[in-house]
């Protein structure tokens, strides 16, 4: 806490624009934010880093308005406010730009900014605005169409809607939540140039973010949350990867998990010439071959965007293919759905766990047999064995370690590393052939990524065929056995993991041939 | 003052905010009578003298509730699998429609033709249903405009049979068929218009609804449907099938409401107005308040079989308007909603700390 005291005063002996002081907010069950003390400079980056359930989006949620602390204050050009709304944030100059966007998709660009903003015209505002959109972009360095309907637009220019919607509104401090989850790298490093604009025309920007290297690439100051509490506020040039990392985890950092050992079997999912079109029409997976044999673990490395999602949904049969064939073992599964695929063994932990993963209100026991619950033991003909269902769930819980108040506890309730336990623990059952695993450790705080990581190889080592979609290199290295490189719908490379390191795979992901 | 979330709430709260609810919109009711010159006493003691001293008073809240139970149970399960069913209206008069069809023109006999009516009146309602969820499951048009239209589609059918091809050649000009043979008509409980088959159907139905629902696997996929598509196609569940079959058994139940109205009742089918009452429309109500929940809809549509009888006491007995009825009921779902945010919500007053 004495560096937050310390800390009070910035360069230039000007006061920090924001403080604040010992706050804290309880959830039931839960302290989220305990006594948080930390400021924030005008004209600075600081970076909040912590990992999932460290309290970061509390605390940002109660300087946007959103909650109310327990405890505690907080000061803003050495008054001390009270904001109960973001209403009242934004006219203290504090403005967010979430992790999730809340555009109206249907409208334009200027359209979105006018919204609910103050002095535009009654009748056609977004006309109004778009000269300021045009040149916020300019200076900033964020182009994008005032004219351009939402829908129509990527993640990364959404963002930059969002962030032209905070400025357009005169704030000091911005905040972003999590900004690059949902950036390509390139667009990562074009969101920091911005933010270093931001802070050459004065502005202070909190920065929140889980990520090391980012801290690195674009904060001045960073404040390391972990549990809820601030265990340190410093300066980025006096401080170091691991001294952060350390700080963040609270623990050593885990060993990579072991190579694999034994030799794999023989060929249990068969990919020949697919094609799989996106939503939007195009190809989204173009001519990809592949196979995956008993007993390995196959890395699918890219950046999102690139066909994965498709891929995956076409080999769980979520989505039919329009050319080529998908075999498991013997059997001919293409175009089936995915009742048919999971009854031929093959195994999802899908990538957007709480949109497809899981039934958030319905309770823990019913969402580990979401996909057993038609089949015996947990059916005798139409009816459902509540007995078995519940006798299976309490295994489950104590074998995989899901914390939960109870089996009949809505999954809502849970934390994004419980519910992906639960994921693997339901997907892992019954021994499936294959696993088609997506960012099964997206998220999730080093502890639980280990146990995660510890689960796939148990299926590997049993026998099952897995492909280990996922953006982050690291796991990718660590677990494969064989590692495909995927660029705009296309496998573009093999490689063996001796053969791999992370900037080879990085040029190879950014379509660089390496 | 101000509103503080509040965590999960036990069952005992979440039973007594709408019972608390409730008794509010009905004090609200008096106080509207009041309005109309009429003493809440006086109206309040009309009431339960009416309905709860003597038998057939009784059997008259029963005769109301027993197509409301039917129909709202049915919706229950629709609704808990986001099927927006608003078609109940229009799925009991096509109930009501073949009920008849088979009492005077399928020449069945004796103690076979009132289970062949009600077996009709399930299909004839079921299958009105299920056209609007293909067209959901497979082309994705939206079901509240589908189901509500084809209530006026039903009305007019009713219409022109009553009025065209069906007239009866008994009924001296009136638009309405010929009454229905003797063997079509259920039988009362003795000394009340109840048709008594009827309450035992609703409550069968009613639980093997929420059997459906709670202990099979297709009511699993019903509530997984419901509760995340995404996630009901991820786990296997077959969604053009799943949703089929609630149509069917949605607005089956609907027809076996408009069943037992014109076996019970009626004896004839006659204008919709006449045989529905706005039934379809109320069991919206009755499957909102009973949380979707089959078995509970027994005693929300008890709740407004009561506040449709207590109407019928007050035109009778005060010369309360009927349309009373309508405002009453608009007021216990008023309260209803608005007690919802007590369940959500704790209210704190004065300072700012919770």
């Amino acid at each position: 806490m004495e560096e937050a005291e310390a800390s009070s005063r910035c360069p230039g002996s000007s006061p920090p624009f924001l403080e604040v002081r010992n706050v804290t907010k309880r959830f039931p069950g839960v302290v989220a934010n305990d006594r948080v003390s930390f400021s924030v400079c005008p004209g600075e980056v600081h970076a909040l880093l912590g990992e999932n359930g460290a309290g970061k989006s509390t605390l940002v949620s109660i300087l946007y308005g959103l909650l109310e602390p327990d405890e505690g204050e907080i000061v803003i050009r050495g008054q001390k406010v009270r904001i109960r709304s973001p209403k009242d944030a934004l006219e203290l100059g504090i403005g967010l730009v979430p992790q999730h966007f809340l555009l109206v998709k249907k409208h334009t660009v200027a359209e979105n900014v006018a919204l609910g903003l103050k002095g535009v015209p009654f009748f056609r505002p977004a006309r109004a605005v778009a000269p300021r959109i045009r040149e916020l972009g300019e200076r900033y360095g964020l182009p994008v169409d005032p004219d351009a309907y939402v829908w129509q637009l990527s993640a990364g220019e959404q963002q930059r809607v969002e962030i032209l919607k905070v400025l357009v509104r005169d704030v000091t401090l911005l905040m972003l939540d999590e900004p690059t989850s949902v950036l390509t790298p390139q667009e990562a490093r074009g969101l920091f140039e911005v933010l270093r604009r931001m802070k050459a025309e004065g502005h202070a920007v909190i920065f929140i973010t889980h990520k090391l290297e980012e801290v690195f690439a674009v904060a001045d100051r960073v404040t390391v949350l972990r549990r809820g509490r601030v265990v340190a506020s410093l300066s980025v040039r006096e401080t170091d990867p691991q001294t952060l990392a350390r700080l963040m985890v609270g623990e050593e950092l885990p060993e990579p998990a072991a190579r694999p050992a034994r030799t794999p079997g023989r060929e249990l999912l068969f990919v020949e010439d697919l094609w799989v079109r996106s939503d939007r029409g195009f190809y989204a997976v173009k001519d990809v071959s592949f196979t995956l044999r008993e007993g390995e673990v196959v890395g699918l490395a890219g950046v999102a965007g690139n066909g994965q999602s498709e891929l995956i949904e076409a080999l769980t049969g979520l989505r039919r293919p329009e050319r080529g064939w998908i075999r498991v073992g013997e059997r001919d599964l293409t175009g089936k759905d995915a009742r048919v695929f999971f009854e031929a063994g093959v195994a999802h932990v899908p990538e957007d766990r709480n949109r497809r993963g899981v039934v958030a209100t319905l309770s823990v026991a019913e969402n580990l047999v979401l996909r057993h619950y038609r089949y015996p033991p947990f059916a005798r003909g139409p009816v459902l064995d509540r007995r078995a269902v519940r006798r299976f769930a309490l295994e489950e819980v104590k074998r995989y370690d899901i914390r939960t108040p109870s089996i009949d506890a809505p999954v809502r309730l849970l934390s994004g590393g419980n519910v992906q336990k639960l994921i693997l623990a339901r997907e892992l059952y019954g021994e499936p052939k294959v696993l088609v695993a997506a960012h099964p450790t997206y998220g999730l705080d080093v502890a639980a990524a280990r146990q995660v990581h510890g689960r796939i190889l148990e299926a590997r080592d049993r026998g099952a065929a897995i492909l280990l979609v996922s953006e982050d290199l690291e796991e990718i290295l660590a677990l494969s056995s064989r590692i495909l490189v995927i660029f705009e719908g296309r496998i573009i490379a093999e490689l063996a993991p001796e053969e791999a390191s992370k900037e080879r795979l990085g040029m190879l992901m950014a379509g660089v041939a390496a | 003052m101000r509103l503080v979330p509040r965590g999960p709430v036990g069952p005992a709260l979440s039973l007594l905010v709408p019972l608390f609810s409730v008794l509010l919109a009905f004090a609200a009711s008096l106080l509207l009578l009041a309005l109309f010159g009429t003493s809440p006493r006086e109206a309040a003691v009309a009431v339960y003298q009416g309905l709860f001293t003597d038998l057939r008073g009784f059997s008259e809240l029963l005769r109301r509730a027993v197509p409301l139970v039917l129909a709202g149970a049915g919706l229950a399960l629709a609704f808990r699998a986001q099927f927006w069913n608003i078609g109940a209206e229009g799925q009991l008069l096509l109930g009501a429609v073949a009920a008849a069809g088979v009492a005077l023109f399928s020449g069945i006999e004796g103690g076979w033709l009132l289970p062949a009516m009600a077996l009709a009146a399930f299909l004839a309602g079921g299958l009105w249903a299920l056209l609007a969820a293909v067209l959901k499951a497979r082309l994705e048009v939206n079901d509240v405009i589908t189901t509500l239209m084809l209530n006026y589609v039903a009305v007019y059918l009713v219409e022109w049979l009553i009025h065209g091809p069906w007239k009866g050649k008994t009924a001296f000009g009136f638009a309405y068929t010929d009454r229905f043979p003797e063997a079509a008509s259920l039988p009362l409980f003795p000394g009340t218009a109840l048709a008594w088959p009827g309450v035992v159907l609703a409550v069968l139905l009613a639980g093997f609804f929420a059997w459906l629902l709670f202990a099979t696997t297709f009511g699993f996929e019903v509530r997984v449907l419901g509760e995340n598509p995404e996630a009901a196609r991820y786990a296997g569940v077959r969604a053009t099938v799943t949703l089929s079959l609630v149509a069917l058994f949605s607005g089956g139940a609907a027809g076996l409401a408009g069943f037992v109205e014109v076996a019970g009742t009626h004896h004839k089918l006659l204008s919709p107005l006449q045989i529905s009452l706005g039934y379809g429309y109320t069991a919206i109500i009755v499957a909102w308040l009973a949380r979707n929940h089959p078995l509970l809809a027994v005693l929300t549509g008890l709740l407004i079989g009561f506040v449709f009888a207590a109407g019928d006491v007050l035109k009778v007995a005060l010369m309360v308007p009927f349309q009373l009825v309508e405002v009453v009921n608009g007021l216990v779902l008023f309260f209803l909603i608005a007690g919802e945010v007590f369940l959500r919500y704790r209210v704190v007053f004065g300072g700012r700390r919770g």
